[in-house]
C-alpha cells in the first residue's frame, strides 16, 4: 500500500533527482530538499534575472511561471516542481512574449535599479494573460505583491495599461 | 535563511500520506501550497525532518455538489475560489472573500485546506467556514470524520486536528435564494491581512431576517461567530434603529487581544464601522 520507506528518514541530507523543463530546455538535477527553487535557478542554471529579495513571498523579484502561472519561487522548493514546466524572465524575453511589455516599461522610464522589474514583468504577463482589459485599480491590486523602492508606481501602472490597450486594438498578441 | 534539512516524500494517495506522517511521528508536516510553511521552515519557527507533499492526492482535488452540500477538496487553490464557477454559484462569500487574500502569485498555489488547517486567526476563509456553517472532512489513523466548522477552532493556530491528520474536503451548504451574503475587510494596503474583517451569511423570510451567522477575523485568537450580534437581529427587517443595536452587541462579543499595532479600542471600533457597513448592504440585497 505504501510507497513510503523508512531509510529515508535518515536521508535528509542525500539529494533528489528531478526533472523539470526550463524556458523550453529539458533539464535534470541533482537537489536537496530544502533547496528552494529560485536557489536552483540561480545558482545551477545561472538564469539570474530570477531575483532572491526577502525569500519569505512578500516582494515578488523571484515571480516565475509554473505551468503557465506566476508563483514565488522562493516559496517552492525544487523537489516540488519535479515535472513542472517554468518559464523564467530569461525565457519569456527570448521568446518574445512580452516584448511589448519590456519597451513599454523602458520607454516610460518605469525601472530604475531593475531589481524588482522581472518580478514586475512576470506579474503583468501574468495579469494580462487573464484579464485583457484591466481597470487602473486591477493593476494596482495585481501589483500589491512586487515591491518596487525605487520609482514610485504610477509609470509601472501607466506601462501595463498601455500594453493592454495596444494589444487590444492590434487583436491581441500573446 | 535557508530551511533545516529534510527528506521529501511525494504521496501518491490519502493512505500514503496518512502512514508515511504516523512514521515520521511528530517530526513530519504535510505541505500543500507551501505559501505559510516555506516561510515558517525558512526562518525556522518549524525544522521538521521529513515533508509529505499532498499536492499530487487526486482525491483532494475538485469541486462538486454533493447532496445540499458543495465539496470543496482540500487542495481547491485560491485563484480557484475565483474562477470555479460552481463556487460562485454555490458558495458566493467564498467567491467573494478570495480577492482579499494575499496577492495573486500566492494565490495560484495557497489552498482552502492549507489555509483553514493552518487556522490563522486572520485569515479570510477560516473565518467563512464558520459564517457558512460548513463541515471540515478529516482523514486520519482511525478513519475518516466531519467536524463542524463551529467546532473546529479552538485556539490560537489550534485546532480539532489531531497530529498526522489531514483535513480532505470542506463541505459548504448549497447557496439558496432567499439568502444574502456580504463580505468586507480593512486592512492598511491591499493584500496585507486585515486589520479586521467580516462575512455574513443571512437567510430571510420575506423582509425580515430568518437566521444569520457573522464571523470576524483579526479581532482575537481564533476566527469569530458573534452569537450576540445575530441573536438582535434574528427577527428584525434590518432598520437603522437595529443596525445601531446589533453595533452595540458586538462589544459583549468581541474582545480583540492588546497590540502594539492597533490598541483593542480602535480594533473594536473598526468592527463596528464595518459591520454597520455590512448590514446596510446586506439590507440592500448585497
Ligand atoms: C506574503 C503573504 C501574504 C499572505 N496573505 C494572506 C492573507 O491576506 N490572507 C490569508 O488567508 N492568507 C495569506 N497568506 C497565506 C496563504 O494564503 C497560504 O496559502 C495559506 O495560509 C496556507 O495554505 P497553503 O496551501 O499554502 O498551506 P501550507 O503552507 O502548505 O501549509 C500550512 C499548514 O497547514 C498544514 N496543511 C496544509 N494542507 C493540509 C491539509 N489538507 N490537511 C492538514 N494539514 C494541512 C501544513 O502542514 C502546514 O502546517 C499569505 C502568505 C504570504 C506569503
Ligand atoms: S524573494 Fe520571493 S517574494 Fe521576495
Ligand atoms: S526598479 Fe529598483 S526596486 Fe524597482
Amino acid at each position: 500500500m505504501s510507497g513510503f520507506d523508512d531509510s529515508l528518514l535518515n536521508e535528509a541530507d542525500e539529494t533528489v533527482r528531478i526533472r523539470m523543463v526550463v524556458n523550453g530546455r529539458k533539464v535534470a538535477w541533482e537537489v536537496a530538499p530544502r533547496e528552494t527553487l529560485v536557489d536552483c535557478l540561480r545558482d545551477r542554471l545561472e538564469l539570474t534575472g530570477t531575483h532572491a529579495g526577502c525569500e519569505m513571498g512578500a516582494c515578488g523579484a523571484c515571480l516565475v511561471q509554473l505551468d503557465g502561472r506566476a508563483v514565488h519561487s522562493c516559496l517552492i522548493f525544487a523537489v516540488q516542481a519535479d515535472g513542472a514546466t517554468i518559464d523564467t524572465i530569461e525565457g519569456l524575453s527570448e521568446r518574445g512574449a512580452i516584448a511589448d511589455l519590456q519597451a513599454e516599461f523602458h520607454r516610460r522610464n518605469a525601472l530604475q535599479c531593475g531589481f524588482c522589474t522581472p518580478g514586475m514583468l512576470v506579474n503583468a504577463h501574468e495579469l494580462l494573460s487573464q484579464v485583457a482589459q484591466p481597470s487602473r485599480e486591477e493593476i494596482r491590486d495585481a501589483l500589491s505583491g512586487n515591491y518596487c523602492r525605487c520609482t514610485g508606481y504610477e509609470a509601472i501602472v501607466d506601462a501595463i495599461d498601455a500594453v493592454a490597450k495596444a494589444r487590444g486594438t492590434s487583436g491581441g498578441v500573446t | 535563511m535557508k530551511a533545516r534539512a529534510f527528506s521529501y516524500f511525494r504521496a501518491a494517495t490519502i493512505d500514503q500520506a496518512l502512514d508515511a506522517h504516523a512514521r515520521a511521528g511528530d517530526d513530519a508536516r504535510f505541505i500543500a501550497g507551501g505559501q505559510s510553511l516555506v516561510p515558517a521552515l525558512s526562518l525556522r519557527l518549524q525544522a521538521p525532518r521529513l515533508l509529505i507533499d499532498i499536492t499530487h492526492i487526486d482525491e483532494l482535488r475538485g469541486v462538486r455538489r454533493e447532496g445540499g452540500h458543495l465539496r470543496i477538496g482540500a487542495l481547491t487553490r485560491h485563484c480557484e475560489m475565483l474562477s470555479e464557477p460552481l463556487i460562485a454559484e454555490f458558495a458566493p462569500l467564498l467567491h467573494a472573500a478570495a480577492p482579499f487574500v494575499a496577492h495573486p502569485a500566492i494565490r495560484n498555489r495557497g489552498t482552502f485546506g492549507g489555509s483553514v488547517a493552518l487556522a490563522d486567526p486572520a485569515s479570510e476563509f477560516p473565518a467563512m467556514t464558520l459564517a457558512l456553517d460548513a463541515e471540515i472532512e478529516i482523514a486520519g489513523p482511525s478513519g475518516r470524520r466531519r467536524v463542524k466548522a463551529d467546532d473546529f477552532f479552538i485556539d490560537l493556530f489550534e485546532t480539532s486536528l489531531q497530529p498526522g491528520e489531514l483535513i480532505t474536503a470542506i463541505y459548504v451548504p448549497l447557496f439558496r435564494a432567499d439568502q444574502r451574503f456580504a463580505f468586507d475587510e480593512l486592512a492598511r494596503r491591499r493584500g496585507d491581512y486585515a486589520l479586521v474583517g467580516c462575512g455574513m451569511l443571512a437567510t430571510f423570510a420575506g423582509a425580515r431576517i430568518d437566521d444569520i451567522r457573522i464571523s470576524f477575523f483579526s479581532v482575537g485568537n481564533t476566527p469569530t461567530r458573534v452569537r450576540g450580534v445575530e441573536a438582535t437581529l434574528i427577527g428584525s427587517r434590518l432598520d437603522a434603529e437595529r443596525v445601531v443595536a446589533a453595533q452595540g452587541a458586538l462589544e459583549g462579543d468581541l474582545a480583540p487581544p492588546e497590540s502594539d499595532e492597533v490598541p483593542p479600542a480602535m480594533r473594536l471600533h473598526l468592527a463596528r464601522v464595518l459591520l454597520g457597513r455590512l448590514l446596510g448592504r446586506l439590507g440592500e440585497g448585497a
